[in-house]
């Protein structure tokens, strides 16, 4: 079957089976390969993308259910060859060291940000509780998260 | 140890807070890893598993699987009768008789699509002969049933010592002083036991290769790889391939933790490519492949401790009996590792240690960050906490009273340098970030809070001849690419050789870029990326190109200037007279050999050329495990608060703190990273983390949801970390490394805050709820 969805601006159209996930199509079809496959369990949020403003584990989306949707996958963060407040705070707090799972934090907290411009701590673990990071120990994923927010004019 | 470099480099941009040069790629989502590579015309290979534990193959089936339409390949053991291993090759590509644990490959297949490769899967049919299983290391000691009964007919390293009539795959023996009469002296002896199960390193990226063999006999390999040039190397031996006709390619790696060290599943689908010549072939494990390809041994131990009445200790005897699973492999090394190391960084003049590595039906344990320290030091520490408490002395005292100092010597002989490591710097330094000793108050009512501290070393474990090497080219603009093998996992090398390079050339790291990807064919050799051993083995070789570059250049410009190459000085963008800097001569003039106003042209292209081992190393004595096995030690202190539920027994980390004397700190952003990263990584084997099998050896934790890894939530209010800076003389920049040894005493450190809220004394990891309730309990 045939769907349609716009993806960082851009309007696609794929060919895709009944069975296949978003991020395989994202991946594989698109080779949008930022967003990554940790697990295929919605388990470690490392393919996140944002899906009509909310942040989903793309692993866990069935490709028909895209059609029609507004997708946003780290490869659309920057713009003119500038990168997004977000990518420049996971950059100024080191907020990363393999960077496998960094696609899908940062996807994760721009949907949080978009929605919760200045969040707690406690906000900021709830929202980033489903992705799993190995190597950070995630203190300075918090730094980054907080650091991005000053930078995009929510934190005073 | 016998280089004696006393700091002759200026540090200008060593020890400062770089920003990673991996950082855009990495944010930005174009760093590339093996699972993102395609090719046109690309196969994708899946993997037929076993569903039992232990048993023998009678028949395999293909005949279904072969007439699927979009298969191309299947091969079964019976293609590829070749061991692989890095120190006792024991471990098929493909099983070919018998089965040793569940999730073991005993067929591949190559088709169109992954789809259809996993359904082709499904169609081949296998009968097996079931064996009975052995899961406890120690039951398997008895022999009872064998797991590798051809284990004798192994090729293996000579440092270890088989014993196939026991499962055993190595045998360590220290053997110093005389620990009898030791005993004799105690005044008081204290014994225990301790234990902790498998753990799964979980990288946020799956092991993953592709493979390509051409009609010239060339084999390509894309590896989610630690160790591309061992990888070669061990890919080379198995399949009976020269080296040259092998060319492994490690694009960024997702974290590896040792999990991606030597050679893992890469041969499966290397034999799949055999088989169809000049088609790419992808295999991407899933995560439950992942698990199952490869954990940290468990282990049991029983330590003896004596000690006179003022603390210090007079002996030790130490059992490890490690669960090596069902190939040990690169698991021997860890056993080996555990077993000289003992007991951590503390002067013990009569000791006897015997570590055992074990087959068992389990997965097979490898190499794993800490390398058998993360294990050895739960032992030890926890049984030092528990003699402080007999003598009625703080266990921090019982440690810096014991702390290994300049002038004596360890497990191995190994005599302690000025410059060798300072745990007792490191142990102070921790107790007062901790604030040891001073209570904090509790969050609530029925809750209490305690403190506890622990020591840890490790030195790297590896090969007395692992050789490193590293080459730096000038370009035109007197701009440098500087080439070296280790692989960036996540650790940050990439940036700390760039800030050792511009020191050691005397050019802003602006001007150096460092080749990536790692790549076997175009690179120099590298052992591997294990050990926490780049910046001390990778540092030499630097050091020693970077010279060798210098002279080049200083020759070219002495001919040019008519002055001897001794006094002249490179900086920045000059080659100048010393103390006449005004007498100078550009780089960009020198670097491509110097042109004369006529025309006429002397020297040409520089290229520095550096290489290293450490030549210091010798073999163990196989009887007594003296000698000369560790070339350079990391030391370091771990602290931990925690507070504990008395209802439900649940744990909280309020605080962890970590020291370490890792000398020069090349860049303490990356260093930081490694510390926090350890720390938490070490956290979560102390609290929840361990691989379950149930009665039958079905494993249970196959997943992040049955196996889980620390999250966001969990992690401490406060972290805090420091470093002691023992310029180490064997390292042109005084550095070493520190990668592993945060998430090495974390477990201890937690177990002994844990005592000093309850009086509790836990010897089996993880610390879970239930175990503490029960504790409660039996103490009431």
């Amino acid at each position: 079957m045939k769907i349609k969805f716009i993806v960082n601006n851009e309007n696609v159209e794929v060919e895709v089976k009944p069975n296949e996930t978003l991020l395989d199509v994202l991946r594989e079809k698109l080779f949008l390969t930022g967003a990554k496959e940790g697990c295929g369990n919605g388990e470690c949020g490392a393919c996140t993308v944002i899906l009509n403003g909310k942040p989903v584990n793309s692993c866990l989306v069935l490709a028909p259910e895209a059609d029609g949707a507004v997708i946003e996958t780290v490869e659309g963060l920057s713009k003119n060859n500038k990168l997004h407040p977000i990518q420049e705070a996971f950059i100024e707090a080191t907020a990363f060291q393999c960077g496998f799972c960094t696609p899908g934090f940062i996807m994760s907290t721009k949907a949080m940000l978009e929605k919760i411009p200045n969040p707690s701590n406690e906000v900021i673990i709830e929202r980033l509780s489903g992705n799993l990071c190995r190597c950070t120990g995630y203190a300075v994923i918090i730094d980054a998260v907080k650091l991005a927010a000053q930078k995009m004019g929510g934190a005073k | 140890m016998n280089y004696k470099y006393q700091s002759p480099i200026k540090f200008k941009y060593v020890g400062k807070p770089m920003k990673r040069v991996d950082a855009i790629e990495k944010v930005t989502g174009s760093a590339k890893f093996v699972t993102d590579m395609f090719f046109p015309n690309m196969l994708y290979a899946a993997v037929k598993r076993s569903p039992i534990p232990h048993g023998l193959i009678k028949k395999i089936d293909i005949s279904k699987a072969k007439a699927l339409p979009g298969v191309r390949a299947i091969v079964t053991g019976k293609d590829v009768p070749y061991r692989q291993g890095i120190y006792l090759v024991d471990r098929p590509i493909i099983t070919m008789d018998r089965v040793r644990y569940v999730g073991e490959p005993v067929a591949a297949v190559a088709a169109d699509t992954l789809e259809i490769a996993r359904q082709a899967v499904e169609l081949i049919e296998v009968e097996y002969e079931e064996l009975p299983v052995v899961q406890d290391p120690r039951e398997s000691m008895k022999g009872e049933v064998l797991i590798h009964p051809d284990l004798a007919n192994y090729e293996r390293l000579p440092i270890y010592n088989i014993e196939p009539e026991k499962n055993v795959f190595h045998h360590h023996k220290t053997r110093k002083g005389d620990v009898e009469k030791g005993f004799k002296e105690a005044d008081l002896i204290v014994e225990g036991d301790y234990s902790l199960p498998q753990i799964y390193h979980a990288p946020l990226e799956p092991h993953a290769a592709i493979a390509y063999w051409d009609l010239n006999g060339k084999l390509t390999v894309w590896s989610s790889a630690q160790s591309p040039f061992t990888l070669r190397n061990l890919i080379a031996y198995a399949f009976k391939i020269p080296r040259h006709k092998v060319r492994v390619i490690a694009p960024y790696v997702g974290g590896g933790f040792g999990g991606k060290a030597g050679i893992n599943m890469e041969g499966i689908v290397i034999a799949l490519a055999e088989k169809i010549k000049n088609r790419h072939i992808k295999l991407v494990y899933t995560r439950e492949e992942d698990i199952s390809a490869v954990v940290r041994q468990g282990m049991y131990a029983h330590i003896k401790t004596g000690v006179k009445k003022d603390g210090t200790i007079v002996a030790m005897e130490a059992t490890l009996i490690f669960d090596g699973g069902a190939y040990a492999e690169y698991g021997t090394n860890v056993v080996r590792a555990a077993g000289y190391t003992l007991p951590g960084g503390y002067y013990v003049p009569n000791l006897k240690t015997d570590s055992y590595g074990v087959y068992t039906n389990h997965f097979l344990g490898g190499a794993f960050r800490g390398f058998g320290h993360g294990e050895l030091h739960w032992a030890t520490e926890r049984n030092l906490d528990e003699v402080a408490q007999k003598l009625g002395m703080d266990p921090l005292e019982l440690r810096l009273k014991n702390v290994l100092k300049p002038g004596l010597t360890n497990s191995m002989g190994q005599k302690i340098h000025h410059d060798t490591g300072d745990m007792e710097a490191c142990l102070k330094k921790a107790a007062e970030l901790i604030e040891y000793g001073k209570k904090s108050k509790p969050s609530g009512p029925r809750k209490v809070r305690g403190k506890g501290i622990a020591g840890l070393v490790k030195a790297p474990a590896m090969p007395t001849n692992a050789g490193s090497s590293v080459i730096i080219k000038f370009t035109e603009d007197a701009t440098v690419t500087l080439q070296a093998s280790i692989q960036e996992i996540g650790q940050g090398f990439n940036t700390a050789i760039i800030q050792m390079a511009a020191d050691a050339l005397h050019i802003p790291p602006d001007k150096i870029h460092f080749v990536t990807p790692n790549d076997t064919d175009l690179n120099p050799y590298e052992w591997q990326t294990v050990a926490s051993r780049a910046l001390w083995t990778v540092g030499n070789a630097l050091y020693r190109a970077a010279e060798d570059a210098l002279d080049q250049i200083k020759n070219i410009a002495s001919q040019v200037l008519g002055v001897a190459p001794h006094n002249l000085e490179v900086e920045d963008d000059k080659v100048f007279v010393k103390y006449r800097p005004e007498i100078y001569l550009l780089l960009k003039d020198v670097v491509m050999g110097y042109t004369y106003p006529d025309g006429h042209a002397i020297g040409g292209p520089v290229i520095g050329r550096g290489s290293f081992v450490p030549e210091m190393l010798t073999n163990l004595d196989l009887e007594t495990g003296q000698g000369n096995a560790a070339a350079e030690w990391t030391f370091g202190a771990e602290a931990a608060e925690v507070e504990i539920d008395f209802d439900t027994g649940e744990i909280t980390i309020i605080q962890l703190v970590g020291v370490f004397d890792a000398g020069t700190i090349i860049n303490p952003i990356t260093a930081g990273g490694q510390v926090v990263g350890g720390m938490i990584q070490g956290m979560g084997p102390a609290l929840f983390e361990g691989i379950k099998y149930d009665e039958k050896c079905n494993p249970l934790t196959v997943s992040f949801t049955d196996y889980k890894i620390p999250t966001i939530a969990d992690i401490p209010e406060k972290i805090k970390y420091d470093f002691v800076e023992t310029f180490e003389e064997s390292s042109p920049f005084g550095a070493k490394g520190v990668g592993e040894h945060p998430m090495i005493s974390v477990p201890p450190a937690i177990a002994s805050a844990i005592y000093d809220a309850l009086g509790i004394n836990l010897r089996d990891l993880p610390l879970t709820p239930d175990k503490i309730l029960k504790a409660i309990e039996n103490k009431k």
